[in-house]
């Protein structure tokens, strides 16, 4: 793999509010074709990571690139969507303007929304099953339904690297089943998805890669090799209930060699 | 009755329009970016950058005033954003401070400078002077199509109108990056949008509004403009460009009616004077927000 097809390589990233840093000095290598997970205890920098690639939040030192070249020069091969609860759902706007947000990049400053960049605002929201709901004000719609809304943006965007931010936290089963169906049928299309994770119990079913972190990286790679009962210890320390340890790796707790990281597909 | 009307109240009809939706437009993002604030902050502040600019340049024309008003105003600006990164106090608290500070310096300016000649005095800084800004070379409708007469509107007509193209057009243009930047920030910037450049532009172009009007109409209206008629319009609709529509509308029903009640109303009611226009077209606006907050269509708790 050369790193000019790598969608996003990430070298030395540290970023810092106020005294102590909130992401140290984090490698990444996102492998094009596959989903990866972000995974870490809360405040492991994991949604600051994301938005540090981003440029959302600024980086102290550190190194960006997708598809081999600056951030800035990619930016239409990218989507992103922020945490819900980052935005004023209050805001008096339609779902379908949301969508539409997406379209930025094609529509620039004054060019008119026609006809086309309609049907394909809704075709997006068709694929999340948000399609009868495109005139509705986006404060009337529940929490699982505003994620799919902001799904559909970024689906607007035609991008080739999708970047969320807890897509499934405080969603309904059916918006995360709907979510999930929209991310693997992207990954069949070939495009590249890296989302910040909080539910460990999921991550073998829905994601490919993981990618561990408690401000500086402690794992990488497939799920197979990198999501160890051992790598997320030494993530999570002592934070993990035993129970969910020993859903995720009945293997190692029979195992007669404890400590040995092992676990079943 | 034309005559008179075209010569006396015309044009303080027009200047009170324009200058409410001049404040307006831009109010109705700095509503929804909770910057509201910032139009009072601003109408303070222009009092020490008016003093300044009568001090250094010592004229009392109108275009330095303007420009001292407008850096004073840029100055507020960066110094209620860095109290608030310095001091981590949330926006609200940041623009008291400054905008008081500021106000306050600028009341000891006027104290100590020798600025007894010219027409400054916090009285003129809070209501204006909007009923002396008079055409007096009018004669009737017909002065409306007399370059001769029309040479002599009042200046500030001009200024506001001037200004309220600036500001319409910086609304117009760049509508899509500020709405969805205020919107959403975070993915406003993942798009590469200059979000911080278009907040401080927002800011600035809202300061040119300000001290543009506050010339002509005084800083109540300024203040009153900036809140009223986009707060009343967020309650009418739950879309970004039919507020916008809304607050234009109450901004000018707020003008209009204002002036004529303030002009006429105590006379139908058998009083002897006339009130402050100024003061009535803030009161306006605040009884048709207070309407809207009652029946609005989509105030917060109004089954849609």
């Amino acid at each position: 793999m050369t790193d000019a097809q790598l969608p996003l390589q990430v070298r030395g990233l540290t970023v810092s509010y106020g005294a102590s840093p909130a992401v140290f000095s984090a490698d990444m290598r996102v492998e094009p074709g596959a989903m990866t997970a972000i995974i870490g205890p809360n405040g492991a920098g994991k949604s600051t990571l994301l938005k540090a690639v981003l440029g959302i939040v600024p980086a102290l030192s550190g190194q960006v690139t997708v598809y081999g070249k600056p951030l800035d020069k990619q930016r239409s091969r990218i989507a992103y969507v922020p945490q819900r609860a980052s935005v004023d759902w209050d805001f008096p706007t339609r779902v379908i303007d949301v969508v539409q947000m997406g379209l930025y990049r094609q529509l620039g400053l004054l060019r008119r929304i026609t006809g086309r960049h309609r049907s394909l605002a809704m075709d997006c929201l068709d694929q999340v099953g948000m399609a009868d709901f495109a005139d509705r004000q986006i404060g009337q719609l529940s929490g699982g339904q505003q994620q799919r809304v902001f799904l559909a943006r970024s689906l607007a965007q035609g991008a080739d690297l999708y970047l969320l931010d807890e897509p499934f936290a405080g969603v309904d089963a059916a918006t995360e089943k709907a979510i999930i169906d929209v991310l693997k049928s992207l990954k069949d299309e070939g495009r590249t998805i890296l989302a910040v994770h909080h539910d460990l119990s999921t991550v073998p079913d829905y994601f490919d890669r993981v990618y561990i972190i408690n401000k500086s990286p402690v794992a990488e790679g497939p799920v197979a090799e990198a999501f160890t009962q051992d790598a997320l210890q030494r993530a999570y320390g002592g934070r993990l209930a035993s129970g969910l340890l020993d859903q995720l790796f009945p293997v190692a707790e029979a195992a007669p060699a404890p400590g040995f990281p092992a676990r079943t597909a | 009755m034309g005559e008179e009307f075209v010569a006396l109240s015309l044009p303080p009809i027009l200047i009170g329009c324009l200058a409410a939706l001049a404040c307006a437009l831009p109010g109705n993002f700095l509503l929804l970016r909770r910057q509201a604030l910032i139009g009072d902050a601003i109408s303070h502040v222009v009092l020490p950058g008016i003093v300044l600019g009568f001090l250094v340049t010592g004229t009392s024309s109108t275009w330095p005033m303007m420009l001292g008003a407008a850096i004073a105003a840029v100055v507020a600006v960066v110094l209620i954003e860095t109290v608030r990164r310095v001091g981590r106090i949330e926006p609200g608290a940041a623009m008291g401070v400054v905008f008081t500070t500021l106000f306050a310096a600028g009341v000891l300016l006027l104290e100590q400078s020798d600025t007894s000649s010219v027409h400054l005095d916090v009285e003129h800084a809070l209501y204006g002077n909007l009923e002396s800004l008079i055409w007096l070379d009018a004669t009737g409708w017909s002065s409306l199509w007399d370059p001769v007469a029309l040479a002599w509107l009042p200046p500030e007509l001009t200024r506001m109108a001037v200004v309220l193209v600036i500001v319409a057009l910086f609304i117009a243009v760049l509508w899509r990056p500020l709405a969805i930047s205020t919107f959403d920030e975070g993915f406003a910037r993942s798009l590469g949008l200059p979000v911080s450049a278009l907040g401080l532009a927002l800011v600035i172009v809202s300061a040119i509004a300000a001290v543009a009007a506050f010339d002509a109409v005084g800083s109540i209206i300024v203040i009153a403009m900036f809140i009223c008629p986009p707060a009343a319009a967020r309650m009418m609709t739950d879309r970004l460009a039919v507020q916008v529509g809304w607050s234009m509308l109450f901004a000018v029903i707020s003008a209009v009616l204002g002036y004529v009640i303030a002009g006429y109303g105590p006379l139908w009611l058998g009083y002897a004077d006339a009130v402050s226009a100024a003061g009535m077209i803030a009161t306006i606006s605040g009884l048709i927000l207070g309407a809207a907050a009652l029946w609005g269509p989509k105030r917060r708790g109004a089954q849609s």
